[in-house]
């Protein structure tokens, strides 16, 4: 079953009297519990990608289904309400609230976008801290934290909400290579136990071969879909 | 609810210097504004209370137009006896009034057989004019602190101009309302200490004298002064008067008695006024202090944590708490601020009373300044802080709660 379903996807930006035509027609589906990683050129428009399907802005033509929801028609309200039910995010700064601690910034999902009673979350909290190894490290604040921790909270914080799909704008970007690794190796640990959607974009050669779709983006057009290198959906 | 005065209360303490420098100027703010309202209240409550008790009173009844033309002291626009009857009834049905004196006030002549000069002369009925302003007997400086018939209360200038000591005799000569001129001698049996304002100045002389003077069949009254029991209620007891008087009309259809309160025959009234002028515009100052100051730490911090909020837009926090998150924020600071000037406040007022700085009014030297601060005002100025931290913050907030995800978190 298709999560994701983009058709003729298109995204122009103004830029003073110069348009940019960052994604120019991209058509592409998702399954539910893919690994896939967006690749191309700084540039390339798969940032922007990730933006439309996380529901962050909107295409200028085309149509997109994210979750059975046409998503080119949400409100900003709607929007933020559907992106805390449906979609976690990762970002490649980690972006960790500074004033929570680990813990605090792993539950801020449930209490503040959700609303879930504090027994029901504390469990969800621990539980998924403990998944991404960071049980012990809970009551650190982020700056007390390595690099590699702060993007374990984030996984932790992304998938809390338990969403169809997570996105990774360039999770590893700021890892070194062995820290990228087990990053990758968790995400994919957390994908086959909870069967979360992850789409990630990156240049990294690397760890390219760990997906295992790849969607090659080139100058805002689609130009190659294709298998990784990364073992299949178990 | 809490989760957002948790994460707004840990903002505040990340800026620690920033924080601490926009409350220190918040608590300094609340400071001015409840010393100056303290010391400049403590003198006028001390400055009203000296006026209408040494002389004015909280009120006056006189006969319409006898107070545009008092500087003459018209013995003919005088109330007579059945208007004063009728008066007295109101006065007495009136559970607020407290004591009330009819005063014959003339001018006259002031002897001590070898000078003569000019005075005015207050008859009263002693009893009647102690209950109504108690600090006159008190401002006797020499003498018997008492008034009999025959005697003279003297003003402290004209007795020491014409060396008229206690016991002396003197002349009181006026003419009445009909010309004819009479004269009588008195002892003096006190000597007034002046009194800042009108009436600050005259003698007091017993209200049969006055009546034998001015060669009176039956009693005519210049003023009657008016004490009530709560001053803090007294306007509602001059509309009751008004109400009450202000259906004796004359034959022009014009009503009879005139009913003033103390400001209306008092030009302190304006220094009073102006003080709370003053008030006003430090009150001003302190909302100009706080709104610029909370305005630009909040400012300041979305401006800091652009792609914070670009974060927890993505994450599906709802713009209106994002809004609510940086409105806590400013309110947080300001319920802190008003809550620590408040406090200070406090500390102030004791520390000014017993450090007990003198001032000098007019004549009075070395008054006592008894500092006070009303919890009411108190309350409404770190109300006014609150409120305008909460409004200051309102455009950071907005601006906040209306970011583009995308850009926030590109935001650099």
């Amino acid at each position: 079953m298709e999560l994701i379903i983009g058709k003729d996807i298109k995204k122009d930006y103004q830029t003073g009297e110069v348009a940019i035509h960052a994604l120019k027609g991209v058509t592409f589906s998702l399954p539910r519990g893919a690994f896939v990683a967006i690749v191309g050129p700084s540039g390339s428009g798969k940032t922007t990608l990730l933006n439309l399907i996380g529901c962050l802005d909107k295409p200028s033509g085309g149509g997109l289904l994210v979750a059975g929801l046409d998503v080119t028609t949400l409100g900003k309200t709607d929007a933020a309400v559907f992106r805390g039910k449906h979609i976690g995010f990762i970002f490649q700064s980690f972006n960790l609230i500074p004033v929570l601690t680990a813990y605090e910034n792993v539950e801020y999902p449930l209490v503040m976008v959700q609303n879930i009673s504090p027994s029901k979350r504390k469990k969800q909290v621990q539980d998924l801290l403990a998944a991404v190894g960071m049980a012990d490290q809970q009551k650190k604040m982020p700056d007390q934290l390595s690099g590699g921790q702060k993007q374990r909270v984030a996984i932790a914080r992304a998938l809390v909400t338990h969403p169809d799909l997570v996105l990774a704008d360039e999770p590893t970007a700021n890892l070194d290579h062995d820290t990228a690794m087990s990053i990758l190796a968790l995400m994919k640990r957390i994908r086959r136990e909870l069967d979360t959607t992850f789409v990630f974009s990156t240049h990294d050669s690397r760890i390219i071969g760990e997906a295992e779709s790849i969607y090659r983006i080139e100058d805002g057009t689609m130009k190659t879909n294709g298998n990784g290198g990364g073992r299949g959906h178990d | 609810m809490t989760n957002l005065i948790k994460i707004a209360g840990r903002n505040l303490f990340r800026y620690k210097r920033r924080t601490l420098l926009t409350l220190s100027l918040i608590v300094v703010g609340v400071l001015f504004v409840a010393g100056f309202m303290a010391v400049t209240g403590s003198f006028k409550t001390l400055m009203i209370g000296q006026i209408t008790d040494s002389f004015v009173g909280h009120m006056q009844i006189h006969r319409k137009g006898y107070l545009a033309a008092i500087d003459t002291l018209p013995l003919t626009m005088n109330l007579r006896a059945q208007a004063v009857k009728k008066i007295e009834s109101v006065l007495k049905e009136t559970p607020d009034i407290e004591a009330y004196s009819l005063r014959i006030k003339f001018g006259g002549m002031f002897s001590n057989f070898t000078e003569t000069t000019n005075i005015r002369l207050n008859g009263v009925d002693p009893e009647m004019e102690a209950k109504t302003v108690p600090l006159l007997l008190p401002r006797i400086m020499e003498g018997e602190k008492a008034l009999k018939k025959g005697e003279i209360l003297v003003p402290e200038l004209l007795s020491r101009g014409m060396k008229v000591n206690v016991g002396d005799m003197v002349v009181v000569i006026a003419t009445n309302r009909d010309g004819s001129v009479n004269g009588k001698q008195l002892k003096v049996t006190g000597i007034l200490e002046s009194a800042t304002g009108p009436g600050g100045r005259d003698g007091y002389v017993h209200i049969q004298d006055a009546q034998e003077i001015l060669r009176m069949d039956e009693r005519e009254i210049s003023e009657i002064a008016i004490r009530i029991k709560d001053f803090g209620r007294l306007y509602e007891v001059f509309g009751v008067l008004e109400g009450k008087l202000s259906g004796e009309l004359n034959k022009q259809g014009k009503p009879v008695y005139e009913v003033h309160t103390w400001e209306q025959l008092s030009p302190f009234y304006n220094i009073a006024r102006m003080i709370d002028m003053m008030t006003l515009f430090i009150k001003l100052m302190l909302i100009a202090v706080v709104l610029i100051s909370i305005m630009n730490v909040m400012i300041m911090a979305v401006y800091e944590r652009v792609r914070e909020i670009g974060t927890i837009a993505a994450i599906g926090t709802l713009p209106r708490k994002i809004l609510s998150m940086f409105l806590i924020e400013g309110l947080l600071l300001g319920a802190i601020g008003a809550a620590i000037g408040g406090l200070m406040s406090i500390a102030l007022v004791y520390g000014l009373n017993a450090a007990g700085f003198t001032y000098n009014f007019g004549r009075q030297k070395d008054i006592v300044l008894s500092a006070s601060v009303n919890p009411q005002d108190l309350l409404v100025i770190m109300g006014i802080v609150i409120l305008v931290a909460v409004v200051a913050s309102l455009q950071p907030a907005l601006k906040a709660s209306r970011m583009d995800p995308i850009k926030a978190l590109g935001y650099v």
